[in-house]
């Protein structure tokens, strides 16, 4: 069913599992516990940043599957993104999943894409099992976006730190598990924001616009979920998508309002506003919050991953940044518990 | 941001623009400022050192320890880019760290081991003067160009 930009989803297809991996930076964050693998450097044992980038997204994708307790063969379908040109990193790991797949770039608003997708499909009935998957690499992101890893510039505060990580997620229409109930697809703003440091200004209209298209669709009330979270908005991004918010009359009850580039890594962090990246949104919701829904200490979430739709040329060739964010609203699971 | 730029802008984007920048955290320019002046100063004071050492213990004059000095530093530099903290230092230094001799290497050094795993041809050969590039570039030209104007004025104009 649709209402206005956003799908209400029949089924409510069930995230019967998760995984989140990370990196060492990650490791030294506050939600280290909810990794299901931290590594302790960036090359995860591979000889480039690529292709321990795609270590990383094989290693969400097996520990996902195995937590659902199924095998490679039982899923229908796999669709990933990621950061990386033609998005390599997510067809190498589906070359060795061998599953049929899909790819997707919605930068770092990739995490809710997929798995506002594979909710589609799962909820029409096109597919049982279906994988979502994204990562990034913070070495591998840099070298493609910005400087060589080892090149001395100084960054401004305004500058966000590309998480390490991947996350994956398999839906199912039944099982155990928080469950996907609407999703709201984001279209393109750009507010004239040209600086790749600043990616926070940059997204945070984007946020704004499906926060409010979201809540409009459905007719919510802005208490309807325990939680909003922005994908990687960062200090500044957070910032200005609350207050813009605030000019419009539309206020979060304390404490409902959150970014994953904020929860990721502590304030003493060397990581500028935030954290960024596909992965960040994807561990956060795969890793973090997926544990608290289960937990019980979350009942409703609405992600809102935030994605900057930049390329290294367009940014070079003078081009404004253009943003998206997909909403995903998510609840918490009730077969095992009513 | 320049006024050419802001042309280009919807009202709305103009307005939006000046909204985040009222809430923008600002770089720390004396700050900053005080720590390229200490660490560019210090990298200065490391070369003075350098050279005294080749004057005083090699047959060097004060002309020719220019060269061995410059290559010291920028093997120290590559060193450290190697060992992966030269880009932390930068990171507080800025200009402190970019416009000695030792950015110019740490630039080449850096892209050369980003793109190591692309071979030593089309990785290392290819992408080693990717941010250097532009300094030989227009380095080379604008030398070009000053030593062409002291021609002019000292041969053909007499000088001044």
């Amino acid at each position: 069913m649709i209402q206005g930009r956003t799908w209400l989803f029949k089924r409510k297809p069930t995230i019967i599992a998760s995984a989140a991996v990370g990196g060492p930076m990650e490791a030294k964050g506050p939600l280290a516990d909810d990794f299901d693998l931290l590594h302790g450097d960036l090359w995860f044992g591979q000889d480039s940043f690529e292709k321990a980038e795609k270590k990383l997204l094989e290693e969400a994708t097996e520990r996902a599957i195995h937590k659902a307790n199924l095998r490679k063969e039982d899923i229908q379908f796999f669709l990933s993104g990621d950061l990386m040109n033609q998005v390599i990193t997510s067809s190498f790991t589906a070359r060795t999943l061998g599953i049929p797949y899909l790819g997707i770039f919605g930068a770092c608003s990739t995490s809710m894409q997929g798995l506002a997708l594979a909710s589609v499909l799962v909820d029409a009935g096109f597919a049982k099992y279906v994988l979502s998957a994204t990562s990034s690499h913070n070495a591998a992101a840099e070298k493609q976006y910005r400087y060589p890893t080892e090149y001395g510039s100084q960054k401004p505060p305004t500058a966000q730190w590309t998480v390490t990580g991947a996350g994956a997620a398999v839906v199912a229409p039944t099982g155990e598990g928080p469950r996907v109930t609407a999703a709201t697809i984001g279209r393109i703003v750009d507010l004239g924001v040209s600086d790749p440091f600043n990616m926070g200004a940059a997204m945070a209209p984007a946020a704004v616009d499906t926060i409010q298209t979201h809540f409009h669709d459905l007719q919510l009330s802005s208490s309807a979920y325990d939680l909003v979270l922005t994908g990687d908005l960062g200090q500044v991004g957070y910032t200005l998508a609350h207050d813009l918010l605030e000019e419009q009359n539309f206020r979060f009850p304390k404490g409902c309002y959150a970014d994953c580039g904020l929860m990721i890594y502590h304030p003493d962090q060397p990581v500028f506003s935030g954290g960024s990246g596909a992965g960040c949104s994807a561990t956060v919701v795969f890793g973090h919050i997926m544990n608290r829904m289960r937990r019980g200490e979350l009942k409703k979430v609405l992600v809102v991953a935030t994605g900057a739709l930049l390329s290294p040329i367009s940014y070079q060739q003078k081009e404004s940044i253009p943003c998206i964010a997909h909403a995903v609203a998510l609840e918490a699971g009730g077969d095992e518990k009513q | 941001m320049s006024d050419k730029k802001k042309k280009k802008l919807t009202p709305i984007q103009q307005q939006y623009q000046d909204f985040a920048l009222k809430r923008e955290p600002k770089r720390q320019l004396l700050k900053n400022c005080l720590y390229a002046f200490f660490v560019g100063g210090g990298i200065c004071l490391v070369g003075q050192g350098i050279t005294q050492f080749y004057i005083h213990f090699f047959d060097f004059n004060e002309k020719t320890a220019g060269n061995p000095t410059s290559a010291t530093l920028i093997f120290l530099s590559v060193i450290m880019t190697g060992l992966g903290f030269y880009d932390h230092i930068a990171q507080k230094a800025g200009a402190g760290t970019l416009i000695p001799v030792t950015g110019f290497a740490n630039a080449m050094s850096s892209a050369a081991i980003e793109h190591r795993s692309e071979g030593y041809v089309l990785g290392v050969g290819g992408n080693m003067f990717k941010l250097a590039g532009s300094v030989i570039v227009f380095g080379v030209f604008s030398a070009f160009v000053i030593a062409l104007i002291k021609v002019i004025f000292t041969k053909y104009l007499g000088g001044f």
